[in-house]
């Protein structure tokens, strides 16, 4: 599923410019080295870190993009250094459960 | 001077005399999570351009992240040197720091000793070196408390 897709259909903030991709899988997780060593190339990352390690990790595996949760939005510079990365960030209100059963309910399997 | 050492995985290239194709030297300074990264994202380029294994080049940049990631948490400076081989990739990561007290224990997964601080960015999860260890195929730690350590770790590349 594209990007731009889930993003409309999850009414996701994109807080960077978009780089539309097709996502190939999902990983939810807040913890760095857990997301560098097990989630996969073309992954969707959920998470509540947005700070620029985080951006500099999900750019070493790949990561297609990133949703961030709890309405939390990543400072100036970590929106450049994603965008560099052409890793397109969304902010929503949603908690990571409510992400991971709408993206569910989107048809993400 | 009471060294520690630890090592893991047959080594098939010697360290010292090895055909070297290229060869360059990063510098990581202790503290400094703004550039947390950098340096394995520069390498992940270097190898893409090499035309290497995408397994390879993913497998060497958790390596590298990790590395490059515990200077900054944890030592003062360190040079971290890429090597490309015609049979491997190599990484040799020298820093001046606290070194390593208890290697088994460090390595041990779960064990941390991160500050809040860092916890709360994302790390501290006790992955560190067992994700160094876990995505290599010779790693060896040799580090003397109060003066530093040495990472030196290699993925061997298929023929």
């Amino acid at each position: 599923m594209k990007l731009s897709v889930l993003a409309e259909k999850l009414a996701l903030k994109p807080v960077t410019a978009m780089y539309d991709k097709e996502i190939s899988g999902v990983y939810i997780s807040d913890m760095v080295s857990d997301v560098i060593a097990n989630a996969k190339p073309g992954d969707l990352l959920v998470t509540v870190q947005i700070h620029n390690n985080v951006i500099a990790a999900a750019n070493l595996v790949d990561i297609a993009g990133i949703v961030v949760t709890q309405g939390k939005l990543p400072s100036e510079d970590v929106r450049k250094m994603a965008e560099k990365a052409q890793i397109p960030i969304f902010s929503t209100d949603l908690s990571r459960w409510q992400v991971t059963t709408m993206l569910y309910e989107a048809g993400v399997r | 001077m009471n060294e520690n050492r630890w090592s893991t995985g047959e080594p098939r290239v010697p360290w010292e005399g090895a055909e070297i194709l290229y060869s360059e030297i990063y510098q990581i300074v202790g503290d400094d999570f703004e550039h947390g990264g950098e340096a394995a994202a520069k390498i992940k380029a270097i190898l893409k351009q090499f035309g290497l294994d995408n397994t390879v080049i993913r497998r060497l940049s958790i390596a590298n992240f990790e590395a490059e990631m515990n200077v900054i948490m944890y030592a003062r400076e360190a040079e971290m040197q890429l090597q490309v081989l015609p049979t491997a990739v190599r990484v040799i990561l020298s820093d001046r720091g606290e070194g390593i007290p208890d290697i088994a224990q460090a390595l041990q997964e779960g064990y941390s000793t991160a500050t809040p601080q860092m916890r709360q960015r994302g790390f501290g999860a006790g992955l560190g070196l067992p994700n160094i260890k876990r995505n290599t195929d010779e790693f060896e730690i040799i580090s003397t408390p109060g003066v530093g350590t040495t990472l030196r770790y290699t993925i061997h590349l298929q023929s």
